[in-house]
């Protein structure tokens, strides 16, 4: 279709559409007609405060702004994600698979099945009267690695040296992306660095080399073969 | 046999030494051009046959082993601890590899193996193959000093001779155990040749990038037996462990993920060396990672310096693997800083949004899945270290750290091919983007209204979470790969005339190894549906008594029976289950556990019955000692069939990219006569 067919199909669509009202008049409108529309809809739209106020900021604080609304957002996903599961059974199933059998098995407690385990069937009973007593998930963490060792924990806590553990894969993530960014950018300042010293050198040309690289063109004009692209 | 089988070791490490020098003098000879009595060509032609001889010498010897083990031959230690008389045939295979000093044979022959295939094919590029023969000699002679002083595998049982052995560890036998270790192996020891490749060709400051494509070949052989030996090993720890999953992050697991992360990174950059020129130390130091990687995992598998549910052969050779790194990693820093200049990139990266970009990107979130794995499984030795005490990093830290790398990587194989090289447009990102986006969004609404909710009982469900996100993704990526497939088919069929399907799989032999990508990248999609099922796992755990019930998702099991069997290798208790499922009988059930005679170790062989929508994964964990009923624990894994089907298409795309694509003169031979057929230069452009 060209612009113009498309436009009327479009209008057509629209006027046998039961278009509500305000909407069949925007549609209805021309450019600058819509954007001034816009314009006041958004003037009059009762902005929530804390947006007016962001549009009504600086540069700096803005970033302020975002920074702290961007810690917010990861404290309420970390403590969601930290929240734990709250019916009994979930919670003998999550709390299971966050502590090892100490029989040696190196296998998760709620997954260890070995027949004879002595010591798994004995840990099972702790973790389920522990729960039943009411104890909070990190109590119950904490007495287990007080009673055999932190090795019981499936995974290195969130304090102390063990939160290395936690942060290094992040952090070298965060560092590798953005020397990789770095890179990129300054490897691309340098190619528009070249082409611009490229397009302003001045370009003598003897007739002879334009021939013999053209020929050379002509002759080497070929695809690029097996395996030729990816 | 033991003596046959020493000498033939013996043999080989003096061969595989002769080579190692007569090669290093011969190369240094035609380096400077010094004038010699003896013809370095010849020499290095020694050196090459010496090397052809070696593989003979250790084939003798992994044969005498063999034959040790059919012939029961308990006078050698070996067999008396890994093997029996009654131990079934395909088995006696097994115990090849089942213990420290035959896992080291293996891996010695499997060495040989590849160094014959590459000295008998040396014509390709003599100079190039005698570097990359030398180096191979070299890592040969280190596995055959270990065979011939630190493991040797003929060390004659000390004592009067025992009437039988001890039998195969019973986790080993199940056939999947005959195929997984060697093909894993295949993968390790492979890595040895593009290593040897990379590091000849800077060592000899290798014009051009043709050793590239010459190790391009033999890596993506390598990474195909590497990924089969990895995913076999998963079905074998799914059947035979019994706890209903298939990875468990154990550091055996791990040790053979991380070699297949970086070759996998190097896959993709070694592209953009050929097609660029770029990378070329980036791509040297993968393969030199690679290899390291997978010392390292032979270490952590032998040295015992991290528990691990499966490590059959640990002993104390760890001090020879870390010497030997020691001296790989400095051989790898001394050339490199040496010959770095010859490494010096002819183009750079010019956009940030850019296909050349993406493989950067690619590459970075591979090597960090490798850090990730190689911290959380050295973090217990250096949480010991520091503090004094071990912790455990198990499944729950690489869950919540690795995962979300894993489904950022998936996001960036869609996302890579649909980038143009050197940059893009706005316009471009629309057009390429708009159907992956539309699949993304219309998964995430089917998936919320049949039920994956990521938010339950006012918090965050991590699994659902995950699988929203895995599916949503898959489905975006498997769009974008379709969208390509069928933008160049489209091309073709409107030049040639060919029905779509036709017009596909010419375009796919036209560049094989474009396409062959696609399907593997394929292959993974449908892997991640399969791992992502894993949130909605079920199981049921219920004594079950004659005529009891067990109610796992729609499938209600009744015991029928519980019965007794025995045979010369084991006995066996099973259980014999009638399926019902809406209210009809579907099929039975015989989850079994087995006591072998000759180690007196339990085994459960656990029964499955796989649907492509879930398997039904039934134990038998054995007998209540009070009631003597048996207990009965059932799984239902959505999806777990899919990670099967993944790899058959993951082989199946790397076969394709392993095979030439046309040329342009046999594809233009192909199309119909009655057509015209002057597409070449449209399609080009069409598809690049």
């Amino acid at each position: 279709m060209s612009a113009s067919a498309r436009l009327s199909f479009w209008t057509r669509v629209v006027d046998t559409m039961r278009v509500p009202h305000p909407f069949r008049a925007f549609y209805g409108m021309g450019g600058k007609a819509r954007i001034s529309f816009l314009t006041r809809v958004v003037e009059t739209m009762r902005v929530p405060h804390p947006f007016r106020a962001f549009y009504g900021m600086g540069r700096k604080a803005r970033i302020s702004f975002l920074t702290k609304a961007v810690e917010a957002s990861v404290l309420v996903v970390a403590i969601c994600f930290s929240l734990g599961a709250t019916d009994a059974s979930s919670r003998f199933n999550d709390l299971g698979h966050r502590l090892m059998c100490t029989c040696g098995c190196a296998q998760m407690l709620g997954e260890c099945n070995h027949v004879g385990c002595p010591e798994s069937g004995r840990e099972r009973d702790e973790l389920s009267s522990a729960i039943a007593a009411g104890k909070s998930d990190q109590d119950i963490l904490n007495w287990f690695s007080a009673k055999y060792g932190a090795t019981v924990l499936a995974a290195p806590r969130t304090t102390g040296f063990d939160l290395v553990a936690w942060i290094a894969p992040f952090a070298v993530f965060a560092a590798a992306t953005l020397g990789t960014i770095l890179l990129i950018r300054r490897w691309a300042n340098v190619s528009i660095g070249k082409a611009q010293a490229a397009a302003s050198a001045p370009v003598i040309e003897d007739p002879d080399d334009r021939e013999r690289r053209e020929r050379i063109r002509r002759e080497t004009d070929i695809d690029s073969g097996p395996n030729g692209g990816s | 046999m033991a003596a046959f089988g020493s000498f033939a070791l013996l043999i080989a490490l003096a061969l595989a030494a002769y080579n190692l020098f007569a090669g290093a003098v011969a190369l240094r000879l035609i380096a400077t051009g010094q004038p010699t009595a003896v013809s370095p060509e010849r020499l290095a032609d020694t050196a090459r046959r010496a090397g052809i001889a070696g593989f003979l010498a250790i084939t003798a010897a992994a044969f005498a082993l063999i034959w040790s083990v059919f012939t029961n031959d308990f006078s050698i230690t070996y067999i008396m601890e890994h093997s029996n008389r009654a131990l079934p045939g395909a088995y006696k295979f097994s115990a090849l590899w089942s213990g420290q000093e035959g896992s080291l044979l293996l891996w010695a022959w499997l060495l040989g193996t590849y160094g014959f295939v590459l000295r008998l094919t040396h014509k390709t590029d003599v100079k190039l193959y005698a570097y990359a023969g030398t180096i191979l000699a070299g890592i040969q002679v280190f596995f055959l000093s270990i065979l011939c002083f630190a493991a040797p595998p003929f060390v004659l049982y000390n004592g009067a001779l025992p009437d039988d052995g001890n039998g195969l560890n019973p986790l080993l036998q199940y056939p999947e155990m005959v195929i997984h270790p060697p093909m894993l192996y295949l993968g390790y020891v492979g890595f040895s040749v593009p290593f040897a490749f990379a590091l000849g060709a800077l060592m000899m400051r290798y014009p051009g990038e043709k050793w590239i494509k010459v190790t391009r070949v033999w890596t993506l052989v390598t990474w195909l037996f590497l990924t089969a030996g990895i995913f076999l090993g998963m079905h074998w720890a799914y059947a035979v462990l019994g706890w209903g999953g298939y990875w468990g992050w154990d550091p055996v697991e791990n040790a053979s993920f991380m070699p297949w992360l970086t070759g996998t990174a190097f896959l993709h950059s070694v592209m953009m060396q050929e097609k660029k020129g770029m990378m070329k130390s980036w791509n040297m130091w993968l393969v030199f990672s690679t290899f390291l990687l997978t010392l390292l995992g032979t270490l952590l598998t032998r040295a015992g310096l991290v528990s691990s549910v499966h490590a059959f052969a640990q002993s104390s050779i760890g001090t020879w693997f870390v010497v030997f790194m020691g001296i790989v990693l400095a051989v790898c820093i001394f050339t490199f800083v040496l010959q770095h200049s010859h490494l010096q990139s002819e183009h750079h990266i010019e956009s940030l949004v850019s296909r050349e970009s993406s493989f950067l990107f690619n590459n970075l979130v591979l090597l960090t899945a490798c850090f990730v794995i190689l911290w959380g499984t050295l973090f217990p030795i250096l949480s010991e270290y520091v503090e004094g005490s071990k912790v455990t990093v198990g499944a729950p830290f690489y869950n919540r750290v690795a995962v979300p790398i894993g489904i950022f990587l998936l996001f960036l194989t869609g996302v890579g091919p649909l980038l143009p090289w050197r940059a893009t447009s706005i316009k471009s990102i629309k057009r390429n983007f708009i159907l992956p986006v539309t699949a993304l969004w219309a998964t995430v609404i089917v998936c919320l209204i049949a039920g994956v909710r990521p938010w339950q009982n006012g918090s965050i469900d991590q699994g659902n979470f995950y699988a929203l996100v895995a599916f949503s993704v898959s489905a975006a990526v498997f769009t974008a790969i379709v969208s390509e497939f069928l933008r160049g088919a489209g091309v073709i069929s409107r030049q040639t005339g060919r029905n779509l399907f036709a017009a596909t799989w010419l375009l796919t032999r036209r560049n094989t190894r474009r396409y062959g990508g696609y399907i593997i990248h394929i292959g993974v999609v449908i892997v991640v549906i399969g791992l992502a099922g894993s949130a909605f796992n079920r199981n049921q755990e219920q004594e079950l008594g004659l005529h009891d019930r067990l109610s796992v998702g729609p499938y209600t099991l009744e015991n029928v029976g519980f019965s007794q069997d025995s045979n010369l290798n084991y006995d066996s208790d099973y259980a014999q289950l009638d399926v019902y499922k809406d209210g009809k009988k579907q099929f039975q059930m015989f989850p079994e556990k087995r006591i072998y005679l000759a180690s007196n170790q339990p085994q459960t062989m656990v029964a499955i019955h796989s649907t492509p929508e879930w398997d039904l994964y039934v134990v038998y964990e054995g007998s209540n000692p009070d009631t003597g009923q048996p207990i009965i624990k059932a799984f239902l894994n959505p999806l777990v069939g899919w990670i099967w089907a993944g790899l058959v298409i993951i082989v199946l795309g790397t076969f394709i990219a392993l095979v030439p694509s046309l040329t342009p003169s046999t594809a233009s031979l192909r199309v119909p006569a009655t057509r015209t057929a002057p597409q070449e230069p449209a399609l080009k452009g069409g598809l690049q």
